[in-house]
């Protein structure tokens, strides 16, 4: 505050509110560093958080392994086998967190599609439409994918 | 001495008992109350002006809204732009609950699994239900992992499920980990002031105080961070339900 002795000029703020709006529809190359972490992320929480993905996929594997058994009566049977998918599906959370995958489920490589296709695409089309028509193709094209 | 871990206790304030239920008012609801209060006073306070040029509490409230708007629009695209009003009140629930209960004697209701548990679980069945609405059954493709022979199918399904369902689980666990581990430090710190200093005369007790002051600054920074991640990765899931790779 205190700077209200100079005003701040309108003339070009139409200008400016179109180039932010564009910015809306193009910006969005950072996908692949923020779905990692974020970027000053310490050791030990890189560390917290593999642990936890670990644990995390155990939990719900063993949790279902009890459950089903506890409700099929089959005592240890479920419990092995979900023992051994939860931690095949611990690896994978870590493997997926680890290569900053984010955490998608099913994830595809970049190159063959998915996130890093949909950037290309919007920004391709913010470049040569521009403005608002820019925003509603690219959530077409989203759509029918 | 107060035990390190009496700061967690969910005492009831106001008892109310309908039936066996245990409907009582506790410190967390309570400290839950002032958090929303205290974030829709700063937003209502900080948008009272909607000045052109903005003063400080309307900057604060606006750098808020952009960096959640920055980040639906980094990580999910603008199909999720309409769960904007969503991603912001569960950043602000979130950040208000662990920035307000750093102040001495405040309950800190993220430290508590079952608080984070139900935050995590409220966007793991929203996220599944916007997938099936906008989907239909197209949805349930996420868990058939791309380039696997079919030979491999009815092993590689399971484990993308659990793989799924572990989500919620890993959400929660994470938020309340670095909520608790963070408070139960800070605690065991400052149990060691009084002692410490007894013994030397006073001079051994500012260790454990520097250590304390350090930690505080880390625990804020932590407090962010963490409400970052939970929404972030809010995000990231939101983004798999709108546009299956």
């Amino acid at each position: 505050m205190g700077e209200d002795n100079r005003p701040p000029s309108l003339d070009n703020l139409e200008e400016r509110l179109r180039a932010a709006r564009r910015h809306r529809g193009a910006d969005s190359q950072q996908n692949g560093t923020l779905s990692g972490g974020p970027p000053g992320m310490s050791g030990l929480g890189w560390a917290l958080r593999i642990g936890v993905e670990m644990v995390s996929a155990l939990v719900v594997g063993v949790g279902i392994g009890l459950g089903l058994d506890w409700w099929l009566e089959t005592k240890p049977w479920f419990l092995v086998v979900f023992f051994l998918l939860g931690s095949a599906a611990a690896m994978l959370n870590v493997y997926r967190a680890a290569m900053g995958f984010g955490l998608a489920v099913g994830y595809k490589k970049p190159d063959d599609g998915g996130l890093g296709q949909e950037d290309t695409v919007q920004g391709n089309n913010a470049g040569a439409t521009g403005e608002a028509e820019s925003e509603d193709d690219s959530e077409d094209t989203e759509g029918e994918r | 001495m107060a035990s390190p871990i009496e700061q967690f206790q969910i005492h009831p304030i106001v008892p109310i008992h309908i039936g066996d239920v245990d409907l009582s008012f506790t410190n967390s609801a309570l400290s839950m109350c002032i958090s929303v209060a205290v974030a829709s006073v700063f937003l209502a306070f900080a948008a009272r002006r909607r000045a052109l040029v903005p003063g400080r509490w309307q900057v604060m409230a606006e750098m808020a809204y952009e960096f959640i708007a920055n980040m639906i629009r980094d990580n999910v695209g603008d199909a999720g732009r309409r769960y904007f009003p969503y991603i912001f009140t569960l950043f602000m629930f979130i950040l208000f609950g662990n920035l307000l209960g750093l102040i001495p004697g405040a309950f800190t209701y993220t430290s508590h699994i079952i608080v984070t548990l139900a935050l995590a679980l409220t966007v793991f069945v929203a996220v599944t239900m916007v997938g099936i609405v906008k989907h239909g059954l197209h949805f349930f493709t996420l868990f058939v992992p791309s380039g696997v022979p079919a030979l491999m199918m009815p092993l590689m399904i399971p484990i993308e499920v659990i793989s799924y369902l572990s989500r919620p689980v890993s959400l929660s666990i994470r938020l309340f980990a670095n909520m608790m581990a963070g408070h139960t430090m800070m605690k065991v710190f400052a149990g060691f002031v009084v002692p410490l200093g007894a013994a030397t005369f006073g001079i051994g007790g500012l260790a454990p105080i520097a250590m304390d002051v350090a930690l505080t600054g880390f625990e804020l920074l932590v407090a962010f961070l963490q409400a970052y991640v939970f929404t972030v990765l809010t995000c990231l899931y939101l983004n798999d339900a709108l546009h299956l790779h």
